[in-house]
């Protein structure tokens, strides 16, 4: 038995979603490989060869990888499926875009976004956004698997000292390239590793007003999020969506301002270990889930947090 | 050219749904069932790009119960010219449905396949990806822009860290996030007019698929509940709580 984990990086440093893939791995109780795929990325090579567990790093660094397009991507996990009986991603937009490609091409279903390794063949995983679990039972031979980033715990970044292996990459089909990014550039952590998230909704009535928002995340060393409601009226760009389609965060706080919490919004935070809702509707589902609720105005509420912190 | 849309079936976005007592499954009888939101903004950009004059004909496709055809004479009363059902009965899982599309692909020849990135039932998020996969085509998943040129499409993708733009060669599937568009209704004569274009009715069996699933469903339970807290009366009382109580600043 043994499980390969495609590594979530930016070719300098790794991402914490590969360190709770790796935790899922190893509860299928075999050895864990990982894959680098990328350009210049010898750095997050090294990384990953120091988590704790990890057998083998394997390494395709070549130019082209800069930007791993699905296609490109998929041809190199197909080729190296072989050798293992389960293939794990992050349920990262990469993950997404790449596994299910993955999984077509070695003819088997597969297991989206799994919160829990019951068994080498069993799992779970939420359905209709979070408001039901379903544990399923995969009969297919070899296993591909998308992971919550906020499912299992981090596995150990150190302690590790796997072999790097280089291996060839599958080559450009040629179909499809990369043109541009617009990454949001941003001084505060980011919002799935956060420990501290700070969200707003369609209450804040304006992007300008996310600036209320701002200076409470920037006291509490927190990330910056919103509701969908709020990204769809163009406050905030959509990268900053917390909930069912867009982010899954749960961290330590919560602090939910101006946000009804609509059902797909809740799917996405509502593993947060303490939510605090701020909202002026003491009616707002939101508060059925908060473990702190403050019925005020957030406009005169949100200063005099920033105030008191 | 020719633009797929594939539609599915499921319970309405506005219903609170509810497990059935023994865990096989939720609670679907009497439930109010839609087209999967994502879908309605997939046949929304096909339609736009045919009233853009760069397509001649948009083809709704559903894999599903005989009900899924409601579903498909919704996309046909927003502007769809014809459909397709391909029946079947019980979970069609998106490996199968993928490999039905392919079918009706092969059988039209389309140049643009546009799906939903997920469906809210089962948020497989699957189904695009397998079907670009299984025809060798390029893919654009989580589309927030779609612009058709002559030989290519350009695809604006929502990812983690912002947006990522990608060039793909013709043919390929594109699969649509939240702010591509804001679908239209339908209005009422397009409503009656929907009810006389064409479905035409096939089986998985047509296309050599085998929809069995490779999946079993033990059981379906409810998540763990959250309790509601308690209201604080200030923002200092709220500043006390965390620091003292909950200890998370």
């Amino acid at each position: 038995m043994a499980a390969l984990v495609l590594v979530e990086h930016d070719n300098k440093s790794l991402k914490d979603a590969t360190l709770v893939t790796v935790t899922a791995a190893k509860a299928l109780g075999g050895d864990v490989d990982v894959l680098v795929v990328g350009s210049s990325c010898q750095a997050v090579a090294d990384a990953a060869s120091q988590i704790a567990g990890v057998r083998k790093v394997l390494l395709v660094d070549d130019a082209a990888n800069e930007h791993p397009l699905a296609e490109t991507l998929s041809g190199i996990l197909v080729k190296l499926a072989g050798g293992y009986d389960a293939v794990l991603a992050p349920a990262t937009t990469t993950g997404k875009n790449v596994m299910p490609r993955v999984a077509a091409r070695l003819d088997v279903a597969q297991i989206s976004d799994i919160t829990a390794v019951i068994s080498p063949d069993t799992f779970e995983r939420p359905i209709y956004a979070g408001n039901a679990i379903a544990t399923v039972q995969s009969s297919d031979a070899k296993k591909v698997i998308t992971v919550r980033g906020t499912a299992f715990d981090k596995a150990a970044a150190s302690g590790g000292s796997a072999a790097i292996e280089k291996v060839d990459g599958a080559g450009n089909p040629g179909l499809s390239k990369f043109i541009g990014q617009e990454l949001s550039k941003s001084e505060r952590p980011e919002l799935t590793s956060a420990k501290i998230i700070v969200s707003g909704g369609r209450g804040m009535g304006s992007g300008e007003n996310f600036k209320l928002i701002e200076a409470v995340a920037d006291k509490l060393n927190a990330a910056v999020g919103a509701s969908r409601a709020a990204v769809d009226a163009g406050f905030v760009p959509n990268d900053y969506q917390v909930g069912q389609t867009g982010k899954i965060v749960a961290p330590q706080l919560y602090i939910a301002v101006g946000i009804s919490g609509a059902i797909q919004h809740l799917a996405g935070m509502k593993d947060s270990k303490v939510i605090v809702a701020i909202n002026k509707d003491e009616e707002a589902p939101i508060f059925q889930v908060a473990d702190y609720g403050l019925v005020a105005d957030l406009f005169k509420a949100l200063p005099e947090l920033a105030e008191a912190l | 050219m020719k633009i797929v849309v594939a539609v599915k079936r499921v319970v309405d976005y506005n219903v609170k749904i509810r497990v059935k007592a023994d865990q096989t499954g939720i609670e679907l009888a009497g439930i109010k069932m839609s087209m999967n939101p994502f879908d309605e903004i997939a046949v929304e950009e096909a339609l736009r790009i045919k009233e853009a004059g760069k397509a001649k004909e948009v083809i709704a496709v559903s894999v599903g119960p005989a009900q899924a055809q409601e579903t498909i004479r919704t996309a046909l009363a927003m502007g769809a010219d014809r459909g397709i059902l391909v029946k079947a009965e019980g979970e069609v899982e998106p490996l199968g449905v993928a490999k039905i599309l392919k079918g009706v692909v092969e059988a039209e020849q389309p140049q643009l396949v546009i799906l939903g990135k997920q469906a809210i039932d089962n948020d497989c998020n699957q189904t695009g990806q397998m079907l670009a996969e299984l025809l060798g085509w390029p893919q654009g998943t989580f589309a927030s822009k779609v612009e058709l040129g002559a030989g290519e499409v350009k695809v604006v993708r929502e990812v983690d860290g912002g947006l990522e733009t990608v060039e793909l060669k013709l043919p390929a599937v594109v699969t649509s996030d939240l702010r591509l568009n804001e679908p239209r209704y339908a209005s009422l004569p397009n409503i009656m007019s929907a009810r006389k274009k064409p479905i035409a009715e096939k089986t998985p069996a047509d296309f050599g698929v085998d929809t069995t699933p490779r999946l079993k469903v033990l059981k379906v339970s409810e998540p763990p509940k959250r309790q509601a807290g308690v209201k604080v009366a200030s923002v200092a009382e709220l500043v006390d709580k965390l620091k003292n109580e909950a200890k998370v600043i």
